[in-house]
């Protein structure tokens, strides 16, 4: 039995669940996954429908993972209708929009009983400040578990209502989420026999950084 | 968690004997296949708690990616799971395919049918011989698993120059054309195989201490393999008829016919004899597309090497890997370097329910428990 279309799972979605934001994030690549956002509040039980609604029957969760979005200055070329020397002409113009960076957890669901997929679910948080929270989805589906876990790890981003959230890949003393776009390595420098450019910039200024230290 | 070196036997003394005791298995116990820790809780020899830790091999595999080139990524796709590098090319070259609408030559997915089932069956030749070393069958099934590892080897070697990390495919195809001569060792091999599988088969599969061994151990519901995500051999070990060759029909494999096995309980003893077959089954696949292989090809000459950009998009590919489904998820921003590039490692989910198989059973039972979910470190950690 094919998939219906995302247009149809969203509107079947809304009617389930009353109250939900769900918008369609529109994908351009030649393979067309498009995926539903939806608000934290009502991911679990947007995702409760996708799991247990009988044509879906989303029974397996795949892949679960983290994507981060700094600020950004978004640059769109819009073809505007402009009088030239008299003559109404179209013109190309840029225009420019601010987006407010923000993070994401995304869910690729399959159905193992059904056997299509895959729906794409994605819950963004409304901004990049900590502590950034989303809705747990472990309780539905167990393999969210560890990679909710890595997702917390690397993005720092909390699962609320997750059974066992702790780090998963670095160790527990760690401080920062190495996966973000901002995070900037420390500054632990090693010795390399010929340091140029980059590389010698960094042994100065870590050997400034120590000498101060001393 | 505190101090690990501290760890390891905390409470031990006079009077104290019905206390439980923790031990931690790992990161260097031999029997976790690599740098691993199972932090276990026992009652006397039954395991009574169990969590996994991981990271010892963590070295941010997705942030290197996401700082090179797409290009640049694939070399390091072969140390994810370095038993099956030829596999996770494929993924990850199928996943890019899926990005940027590449096609692929047919000679090309006759090379990617035929190694990444060589990949199967070495995979699961060397599973099998680690699972018996597990057991306490030392050194003999092993060894016999790895002279014919060796001959698949080979042949990996003479097409792609290297036997373990093989760096071969490329997005829209293959990096080489096969050597001379190269089909006929191939077939070679494949047919001499199943005088290999008797061979174990009968030495093994009715040996009434492996039966005894592995028979009601490690136990796995369909419900709970299925909502845990587990995928591959020990999904399909707890009766779940779910093999992506088939699903997903990426490749050509919807060309041959073939069999997929399914156990009933979903024990260690199913989930060895799945492997056993699986192997037949791969074999079967070979013999036909060693035959049909057509001349032409091997790389789609409209797929650029250098500058390769594909267009702001995001695509999840995934194939069967002989430990399950290994896929990767790639956002592209337009830029030579993927904005996001994610891999989802079948080993890593598939120790979801270790304690759930775990618990209740004696620690040498957890031994071989996870030694039946065939993991890598490689790829859990990455």
């Amino acid at each position: 039995m094919p998939l219906e279309t995302i247009e149809q799972i969203l509107a079947r979605a809304e009617a389930a669940v009353p109250g939900a934001q769900l918008t369609i994030v529109k994908n351009d690549s030649p393979c067309a996954q498009h995926s539903l956002a939806v608000d934290v509040e009502h991911a679990y039980a947007v995702a409760q429908f996708l799991r247990d609604d009988p044509q879906l029957r989303l029974d397996y969760c795949s892949n679960v993972t983290g994507v981060d979005y700094l600020d950004a200055e978004l640059s769109e070329k819009v073809k505007v209708k402009k009088l030239v020397d008299g003559v109404e002409k179209e013109v190309e113009e840029v225009k420019k929009t601010q987006r407010a960076g923000y993070l994401e957890a995304v869910y690729h669901l399959y159905s193992m009983a059904l056997k299509h997929g895959p729906v794409i679910l994605r819950q963004r948080t409304p901004g990049r400040a900590d502590p950034v929270r989303v809705t747990s989805l472990t309780p539905l589906w167990r393999s969210a578990e560890f990679q909710e876990r890595e997702v917390f790890d690397l993005y720092g981003v909390l699962f609320d209502g997750h059974p066992d959230l702790r780090r998963i890949l670095m160790w527990d003393g760690f401080k920062d989420y190495p996966m973000r776009k901002d995070y900037v390595e420390p500054d632990d420098y090693e010795y390399e026999p010929t340091p140029h450019d980059e590389v010698l910039a960094r042994a100065k200024a870590h050997q400034a950084a120590r000498e101060v230290g001393a | 968690m505190d101090a690990p070196a501290n760890r390891t036997v905390q409470s031990v003394g006079q009077g104290r004997e019905g206390e439980l005791l923790e031990v931690a298995m790992g990161p260097q116990h031999p029997s976790t296949h690599g740098v691993f820790r199972m932090d276990v809780v026992l009652d006397g020899e039954t395991v009574v708690k169990l969590k996994p830790v991981f990271g010892y091999l963590h070295r941010n595999h997705e942030k290197i990616a996401e700082n090179t080139s797409y290009l640049g990524s694939m070399p390091y796709t072969d140390r994810l799971d370095y038993f099956c590098s030829l596999s996770n090319n494929w993924a990850y070259a199928l996943s890019v395919e899926k990005l940027a609408g590449l096609q692929v030559p047919e000679r090309a997915e006759y090379i990617r049918l035929i190694t990444a089932e060589l990949t199967r069956v070495l995979n699961h030749t060397c599973l099998v011989g680690f699972l018996l070393q597990d057991m306490g069958a030392l050194g003999t099934p092993l060894m016999y698993a790895f002279r014919e590892r060796e001959k698949i080897l080979d042949l990996i070697e003479s097409l792609t120059g290297a036997r373990m990390m093989c760096n071969y495919m490329r997005f829209g195809g293959c990096r080489c054309d096969l050597p001379a001569g190269w089909l006929d060792e191939a077939k070679k091999v494949v047919a001499e195989y199943p005088r290999f599988l008797d061979e174990f088969d009968k030495l093994l599969s009715g040996n009434e201490i492996l039966m005894a061994r592995t028979q009601g151990v490690g136990k796995l519901s369909a419900e709970l393999a299925i909502s845990a995500g587990i995928t591959g051999p020990m999904l399909r070990a707890s009766g779940v008829d779910y093999d992506l060759r088939k699903v997903d029909n990426y490749g050509i494999y919807s060309r041959y016919p073939f069999r997929v096995p399914l156990g009933d309980h979903g024990d260690v003893y199913d989930r060895y004899m799945i492997r056993m077959l699986e192997m037949r089954e791969s074999l079967k696949l070979l013999e036909p597309a060693l035959n049909d292989i057509p001349d032409g090809p091997v790389v789609d000459p409209k797929a650029k090497l250098r500058g390769f950009r594909p267009k702001p998009g995001e695509a999840y590919g995934r194939i069967e890997s002989p430990k399950g489904e290994l896929g990767f998820h790639l956002i592209s921003d337009g830029s030579p370097n993927p904005y996001r590039y994610r891999v989802r490692p079948p080993s890593l989910i598939n120790l979801t329910i270790l304690e759930d198989m775990c618990l209740g059973q004696t620690i040498a039972d957890a031994v071989i428990t996870l030694g039946s979910v065939d993991i890598v470190l490689g790829e859990v950690d990455r």
